[in-house]
């Protein structure tokens, strides 16, 4: 930091400053752009939309949403994604969140081979355990008309419980907890365990408490990886009683002749939640990121 | 736990109650990842080693190395490895140098510097499949790229379904897609940088190059090895933008592996084979990856 306030005394800051800020600016504009004419595009009104690029439409309308929310099924995805979402962030703030506590604070034989053996599969590619997957969700004992020993009926196929099946502990959350806990004091839990604290309520009364920013990230990491996703469901969900808000608006791109206008609109709300659980908690979602390239 | 233990217990391994607990609370999630994630790799392994359609009545059939065998000699599927080598390689590097120079240009305090790296990050939080959304109209016949060649007097192109073009379209939509991530770690990692380090270089008389070759290249080494390992990994999995912008096509030009495992295991109902085309390709990323930190541990970059 000396080294740069040196080099800034010696000439007046702005005027460095500006040319980096000016390319900045460009480029981020740039960046930008293709959700500028998403945008423009969603209340164009249809047929409107080829004849010219435009920034703000001549006749902003809000019929494209409408349409989307009609021809789309967005109603069943939204409401499917929400439940499926909401039940999987649920499980990753404490099943994960737990085991890493416990990888950091109350080791035992042979805890770090078991640690790095959880970890270790964050790097399996998907395609890998999709097929496996989904014979598992199809097999599935005494489910969607399985027997006891999994065949017979279409088990976990075209259910939430199917959508849900493979997004309920993430590694990579494990190894986050891991990560936030080892940086706490020990000596809590020593003083709680003399005055006779179980290891449950150290851990729920002293440790989750101070573990706000970590449960904060672990959601927000959760919600957007199941929120987005798309290779999961395109193979689990059979029909449009399991479809998700990915599904939904890659199935209506789909439909013969692609209405862009409605597209946009449904790419739109399809976009807004995660795009808001971004916004409300960039600061921790940036920095999270980045925590996993420098401890890692 | 011995009694009279030493004022400082910190340093001890817990064992006894406490270890106990700790073994108990990492249950639910050893438990859940072994079934759903160890499993599945275990599962998929000996499905590679079968013939299996889910739609027969008969189990798996054992076949050894059979499919793994007509792989080697696939031209299909010999094609859909150049082309998933050929979509990491025109993406990476690109990616990495843009995002490179900008986090060098923003790693300086100034007003709305918070702003820009929020902006750059969007293209990263929003769904795969919703950009995909937004280029698939941005390269159609009618979409802005042909309606501005227009404005310049100049032809439009069929973007998306021309061989040539298709493969190079979703290279361009990834590396917008992925330089916002990879100049927010970047950025992480330039903030480890020592600051006096570049101050010593200064009294060495360094100019601007030379520090950055010998103080931020060196000290960004690390996590310069963890983008480009991270980048490999999801960009030889490229699916979800090939299914939405060009369905594989035309003429199989943007079929990369991940989307011939899709056709291979859930169109055309083959497992087995499907399944030993997962594990060449987890040995492609693996391969791929491990020279990449190996080459970024390693003495010059």
């Amino acid at each position: 930091m000396t080294a740069l306030m040196a080099r800034a005394r010696r000439r007046p800051r702005s005027s460095r400053l500006w040319p980096r800020v000016m390319v900045l600016s460009v480029v981020t504009a740039l960046v930008l752009l293709p959700f500028v004419w998403m945008t423009s595009l969603a209340f164009t009104p249809e047929g409107a939309a080829f004849s010219e690029v435009r920034l703000i439409p001549a006749q902003p309308t809000l019929e494209n949403f409408a349409t989307a929310m009609r021809v789309a099924n967005l109603d069943t995805a939204f409401i499917n994604s929400a439940v499926v979402t909401s039940i999987a962030v649920l499980t990753n703030c404490v099943i994960p969140v737990l085991a890493g506590y416990a990888f950091a604070h109350l080791p035992f034989r042979g805890s770090k081979v078991v640690f790095y053996v959880l970890i270790s599969t964050a790097a399996i590619p998907v395609s890998v355990t999709l097929i496996p997957l989904f014979l598992m969700a199809k097999n599935f004992p005494l489910a969607g008309g399985n027997d006891l020993l999994g065949s017979g009926g279409s088990g976990l196929l075209d259910s939430l419980g199917g959508l849900m099946l493979p997004y309920l502990v993430g590694t990579m959350n494990i190894f986050l907890s891991r990560q936030y806990f080892a940086g706490m004091d020990r000596d809590f839990a020593e003083a709680a365990r003399i005055d006779g604290a179980s290891e449950f309520r150290i851990f729920s009364r002293i440790y989750l408490p101070m573990a706000r920013p970590l449960i904060a990230l672990v959601a927000v990491f959760s919600f957007t990886g199941v929120w987005d996703d798309f290779l999961w469901p395109l193979v689990v969900s059979t029909s449009e009683r399991s479809t998700t808000v990915q599904l939904a608006i890659t199935t209506f791109a789909s439909t013969g002749n692609v209405k862009y206008g409605a597209l946009m609109a449904a790419t739109i709300l399809v976009s807004i939640p995660v795009l808001v659980v971004f916004l409300v908690n960039q600061r921790g979602f940036i920095s999270g990121l980045s925590e996993g390239g420098l401890k890692g | 736990m011995p009694t009279g233990a030493p004022p400082r217990p910190r340093r001890r391994r817990p064992h006894g109650k406490p270890a106990l607990f700790g073994a108990l609370f990492v249950v639910p999630a050893a438990l859940y990842v072994a079934i759903f994630q160890l499993g599945p790799v275990l599962y998929g392994l000996v499905l590679s080693f079968t013939r299996y359609s889910p739609l027969s009545r008969s189990g798996p059939e054992f076949v050894g190395l059979d499919n793994y065998r007509s792989l080697y000699g696939d031209p299909e599927f010999g094609r859909a490895m150049l082309i998933t080598g050929r979509y990491v390689l025109q993406v990476l590097p690109i990616t990495v140098v843009i995002a490179l120079g900008l986090a060098l240009l923003s790693n300086r305090a100034f007003r709305g510097v918070g702003l820009f790296r929020t902006a750059m990050y969007v293209p990263h939080v929003v769904s795969l499949t919703a950009v995909s959304m937004i280029w698939l109209w941005i390269y159609s016949d009618d979409g802005v790229i042909n309606q501005i060649l227009d404005l310049l007097g100049m032809a439009g192109q069929r973007w998306l379904s021309t061989e040539d073009a298709a493969l190079n379209a979703a290279s361009a939509m990834r590396v917008w897609k992925a330089l916002g991530s990879n100049m927010v770690l970047l950025l992480a990692g330039l903030q480890t940088v020592p600051k006096d380090l570049y101050e010593a270089a200064r009294v060495d008389g360094a100019n601007a190059w030379q520090q950055f070759r010998a103080v931020t290249l060196p000290g960004l080494r690390p996590m310069l090895t963890y983008v480009i390992a991270m980048d490999i990994i999801y960009l030889a999995q490229g699916f979800t933008e090939i299914f939405v912008l060009t369905q594989g096509g035309p003429y199989g030009s943007t079929t990369t592996v991940n989307f011939l495992i899709y056709t291979e295991a859930f169109q055309y109902n083959q497992m087995g084979s499907a399944s030993a085309m997962a594990f060449v390709l987890f040995a492609f990323i693996a391969g791929l990856s491990i020279v990449a930190i190996r080459v970024g541990q390693g003495r010059r970059l």
